[in-house]
């Protein structure tokens, strides 16, 4: 068996709503280069509605993918149905991951919430902390 | 078009190397061991394999012995040289830091048992000195463990000057010579070498067979017990086709050596030179005292399964010391060892030619490697940070 399901390689060679958004009102940044995975995710948020979102994204196939499917799942959607991404229903949109690389999709959920995070500051809209609480502290890569 | 640059992790099996191993699945089935006709047709042609073997190393047929590969070969060297410097209260054992891991994992278990281990470092190019080793010899020294070539980054090390300052000092000399065997020159009498682990799938030969050269006497001890095959120092019936599939590609290769060279570093020159002008990116390893088909690369900004990932999709097959390559979470320990941080060293390429890569082929990878690099950093956020000087560059 390969390595990847086709989806995740489909992600991965053809990623979705890959860059970055020049006016974006949310963006979020989580992991660190020394673990071999950067994701930063872009929102543009309009009556609370994620109307654009984009990613950039440093690390494996797996975590490109991760993104990829990440921001095809909030497009469109209202911020609480994004935030109630998580990183299993990333994995489960691409049909799976390898056991090691499901933090991947752990990345792609922290990096969604720590974008409606920024954006819910810049815009002084109050929000629950506790929802936010363990953003960027579960990165399985320790150094 | 299908690129296979990936010769250090294993080749593809020379004709010649096919066919000498054919008639040990049909007609020459003996048992070498058994007394009757079949059985001393396989005999000879063991033995015929052996003087082969020796006759390319250097060596005498007495001091070959066949084994599972370049890892079994590997772990008996050095459990033989610390079983019996453990009989002459002699625990202490000298390796380098960028190993394969056959030796570094039997090393780290002789250390749990109690053995003390200096891992010299090796320096930004990926070396060791024959001073280095010989400040680091103590009386109590009963094994020097020092690669030929490694694996990773090619560079090749000062065997024959390490083996000399060993014998000065009558300490036991093994080499992990997996990737220099049938590559560049080795002589085991020249080079002063005590024990050599060789494996014949890197120079086009059948997996999971290989040898451990052991100077006559040198006292070894075994990994697998049971008959008395090898001299009572390897059991098990002899992997016959394996065996004789080894010694025609190693005489293939010995006797193309000096022509496959010439050729193969041209072609390595080449591509060194073609991926040295993207920008940010660095070549590791030896520049002059470098295997020669070895091309190991670091690009800044990217991560290296995802470019290993993008290259196969252009049929370039080619291989990575990134972590997210090996299922683990640190890369790999020969860039950490050469001095790189963890951020350059997941983005490193190794490419790797034979004598089957063509000109058109390196022209080839020449064409997909910047297209795949330039890709990935066009989507980077670290990229775009350096770019934009919110981070500085490393490389
Ligand atoms: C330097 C080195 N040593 C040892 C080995 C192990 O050889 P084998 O695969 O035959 O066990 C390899 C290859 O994987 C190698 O490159």
């Amino acid at each position: 068996m390969a390595l990847y399901s086709e989806k995740v390689m489909d992600h991965f060679k053809n990623p979705r709503n890959v860059g970055i958004i020049e006016d974006a009102n949310g963006v979020g940044e989580v992991g660190n280069a020394k673990c071999g995975d950067i994701m930063k995710i872009y929102l543009k948020v309009e009556n609370d509605i994620i109307a654009d979102v984009k990613f950039e994204t440093f690390g494996c196939g797996s975590a490109i993918a991760s993104s990829s499917m990440a921001t095809e799942l909030i497009k469109g959607k209202p911020l609480s149905q994004a935030l109630e991404l998580t990183n299993k229903a990333v994995a489960e949109a691409l049909d799976g991951l390898p056991a090691y690389k499901m933090h991947c999709s752990v990345l792609a959920e922290e990096a969604i919430k720590k974008a409606v995070q920024d954006y819910y500051i810049r815009a002084g809209i109050p929000y629950d902390e506790e929802k936010f609480r363990n953003i960027d502290c579960c990165s399985e890569c320790e150094h | 078009m299908q690129v296979y640059l990936d010769n250090a992790s294993t080749t593809k099996m020379s004709r010649a190397a096919i066919e000498a191993m054919l008639p040990f699945y049909d007609e020459i089935y003996g048992n070498p061991s058994s007394l009757h006709r079949m059985g001393q047709r396989a005999k000879e042609f063991l033995d015929k394999a052996r003087e082969t073997v020796a006759g390319c190393l250097g060596a005498s047929p007495g001091e070959i012995i066949f084994t599972s590969g370049g890892s079994e070969a590997d772990n008996q060297a050095i459990i033989s040289a610390a079983r019996y410097g453990a009989r002459k209260g002699k625990k202490h054992i000298i390796t380098t830091a960028f190993e394969h891991h056959a030796v570094l994992h039997t090393v780290g278990k002789l250390e749990k048992e109690g053995y003390d281990v200096t891992y010299l470092p090796v320096g930004k190019t990926g070396t060791v000195s024959a001073q280095q080793v010989s400040d680091a010899i103590r009386d109590d020294t009963c094994l020097v463990t020092v690669m030929t070539a490694n694996n990773e980054i090619g560079s090749v090390l000062p065997v024959k000057e390490i083996g000399a300052v060993c014998r000065e000092r009558h300490v036991p000399f093994h080499t992990d010579a997996v990737q220099a065997v049938g590559h560049i020159p080795v002589n085991v009498a020249e080079m002063n070498i005590d024990m050599l682990s060789l494996s014949a799938h890197k120079f086009h030969g059948p997996k999971g067979v290989g040898v451990l050269y052991a100077k006559k006497g040198v006292p070894l001890s075994n990994i697998i017990e049971g008959g008395a095959q090898e001299k009572g120092k390897r059991a098990g019936t002899e992997n016959l086709a394996g065996i004789a599939g080894l010694a025609a590609a190693l005489s293939e290769a010995c006797a193309g050596l000096a022509g496959n060279m010439e050729r193969i570093s041209r072609l390595r020159d080449k591509l060194i030179a073609g991926l040295g002008s993207i920008p940010h990116s660095v070549l590791n390893g030896d520049r002059v005292n470098r295997l020669p088909g070895n091309v190991h690369f670091c690009f800044e900004g990217i991560e290296g399964e995802s470019l290993l990932l993008l290259l196969d999709e252009y049929g370039v097959e080619a291989s990575s010391g990134s972590a997210c390559t090996s299922g683990s979470l640190d890369p790999s320990h020969v860039l950490l060892a050469i001095g790189h941080p963890h951020e350059i060293a997941h983005g490193s390429l190794r490419l790797t030619l034979s004598e089957y890569t063509t000109e058109e082929e390196i022209d080839y990878a020449l064409q997909a490697v910047p297209k795949v690099v330039e890709r990935l950093r066009g989507f980077s956020p670290v990229w775009r940070d350096k770019v934009n000087g919110i981070k500085p560059f490393i490389l």
